[in-house]
């Protein structure tokens, strides 16, 4: 584990080389291990891919200057997961997300689909058919950064943003793959769309999906789309 | 105590001192882009200091009160309103703020502090997501705001002590501590100078001067950013984050601007310009320390001069 500075209010600590399952789960274990010791002074935790940042209030560290970077980074230390792996976590959660593909709601099916090689329905198939695991949430509230794109489905952004893309919509960057949880500007393909809120700020918690979780795409009928509650 | 929004003003938003706790949902602490001015306009009005008041931004809303009240007005200076002193509001009188004189956004506190309902633990508005504040949104004309009952009025003739206040300029030296790619990026961030774009926001301060160029380019693995970072897309073109940023970046971060600066930034109107000078650490915690320091002696001091009216 590697501990670095972000800014004079956050350590950031570095628990792999890049973006794999093994890492994440590292990752999570370090992060609901500082979540759950929380102290004074500590403010937040955010698990991303390979990193777990730990923000902290300097204002709540006693002088000498530079003591609160020190303390924290042992605080991390201590909740570091033991040798021989992190503890077995509760089973992920596996939460399956309805999307209603291509049409009106997906306008760039088409686009991923002929890169692919693929009709529009059996890129959708393709799209449903895989696994994905949520490294991260982040870019806006509830936004999951999801890895698991099969290769074929791997398509560049669009050279031109969308000023608009509506909430909902379910997308692809390069080899990314996720939701748009609120109507924003967007430049990933628009494949399809969800009724799912990801986003809901009377909630707690208020994202629908969390770093760890399991997620699968369920192909609906644009019916069935407009009759979801 | 109702207060009628007559002018709303370029962008006016309720803000307090930001959410805490739901960074890895995506949601950012927010609050008001100069956190030094609003508790200091706070204090002044007899207020807790992360009470919510209204950030205003470059152009000042006309305010009418149904009742008389306390204001403090700091932050950016503006024609027409006192600085950084309390004054009162009288009832059916109105609250303008002329002509922009200093700095961008004013923080706006007016006693008993605004009420609004919290979200996600903040009274702030995050527009982006369109939560907090007065209905998730910026003020419209039309648009009634509504404040808690206050005890306390200012007595006296005084005035706070201004050497506690940030050094504010349209051109001020930020301290910076080195991000985790500064050595990428050679010296090329603190040898110029770089002015403020005009597509500004709460989300980032968009620079234009020497170009930050990394030579060994390559893609980083997203993680957690904050307010204050400096991180550079390949344009070369350094944007510094502010209290609504994205919570996670993946460009490279050649700096962060230390905490005790960050006011600095807040004030910074398209035109100005910003250098960035080297700071450590153990400099930013100390800062952090002394602001504290100040802040408390202006409590203990505004402790006599406010009163239960």
């Amino acid at each position: 584990m590697k501990l670095e500075p972000l800014g004079d209010s956050a350590v950031v600590a570095t628990l792999g080389p890049g973006i794999d399952p093994e890492t994440l789960a590292l990752v999570l274990a370090l992060s609901e291990a500082v979540g759950a010791a929380r102290g004074r002074g500590i403010v937040d935790v955010v698990p991303a891919y390979s990193t777990v940042t730990v923000f902290y209030d300097p204002a709540q560290f006693a002088a000498p200057a530079g003591g609160a970077y020190g303390q924290v980074c042992q605080f991390v230390e201590s909740c570091a997961p033991r040798p021989g792996g992190p503890a077995p976590r509760a089973a992920p959660r596996l939460v399956e997300i309805p999307v209603c593909y291509g049409g009106e709601l997906g306008p760039d099916l088409g686009t991923v689909a002929e890169r692919a090689g693929l009709g529009g329905a059996e890129a959708a198939a393709l799209h449903a058919g895989a696994d994905y695991l949520v490294y991260a949430i982040g870019f806006t509230p509830g936004f999951p950064y999801l890895g698991g794109l099969p290769a074929g489905l791997h398509t560049p952004r669009r050279a031109t943003p969308r000023p608009r893309v509506a909430a909902g919509s379910v997308g692809i960057g390069g080899a990314q793959t996720g939701v748009y949880p609120l109507a924003s500007p967007g430049g990933w393909q628009i494949i399809g769309r969800t009724p799912l809120a990801l986003f809901r700020p009377a909630e707690n918690p208020a994202s629908l999906l969390g770093p760890g979780d399991r997620v699968r795409f369920r192909a609906i009928s644009q019916a069935e789309f407009e009759s979801w509650k | 105590m109702e207060i009628a929004v007559i002018r709303a003003g370029m962008l006016t938003t309720v803000q307090d001192l930001g959410r805490r706790g739901h960074l890895s949902e995506g949601v950012p602490a927010g609050g008001a882009a100069d956190p030094f001015a609003l508790r200091v306009a706070n204090l002044l009005v007899g207020n807790p200091e992360d009470s919510p008041g209204l950030e205003v931004t470059l152009t000042g809303p006309e305010l009418e009160f149904s009742q008389a009240a306390w204001v403090a007005v700091c932050g950016a200076r503006f024609e027409g309103v006192p600085a950084w002193k309390p004054f009162r509001v009288e009832a059916g009188g109105r609250l303008r703020l002329g002509a922009r004189l200093q700095g961008c956004r004013a923080l706006v506190s007016v006693s008993g502090g605004l009420e609004v309902e919290p979200v996600l633990g903040g009274r702030g508005t995050l527009a982006s997501a369109g939560i907090g504040g007065f209905h998730g949104r910026a003020l419209r004309a039309g648009d009634v705001l509504r404040t808690a009952p206050s005890g306390r009025a200012p007595t006296g003739h005084w005035s706070i002590d201004e050497r506690i206040l940030p050094r504010y300029s349209a051109e001020p030296s930020v301290r910076v501590v080195p991000g985790l790619h500064a050595g990428e990026f050679g010296d090329a961030l603190h040898s110029g100078r770089f002015a403020v774009a005009a597509e500004s926001d709460r989300m980032g301060i968009r620079l234009r001067g020497p170009k930050l160029a990394r030579p060994g380019g390559g893609d980083l693995v997203s993680a957690a950013v904050a307010p204050g970072t400096v991180q550079v897309p390949p344009d070369g073109n350094p944007i510094v984050l502010m209290a609504d940023a994205q919570t996670l970046g993946g460009y490279p971060r050649a700096a962060h601007v230390i905490s005790v600066d960050q006011p600095l930034l807040a004030q910074l109107a398209p035109g100005d310009a910003v250098r960035f000078v080297p700071a450590t650490l153990a400099e930013a915690h100390a800062l952090i320390h002394a602001r504290e320091h100040d802040l408390g002696l202006l409590r203990q001091g505004l402790a006599e001069k406010i009163r239960p009216a």
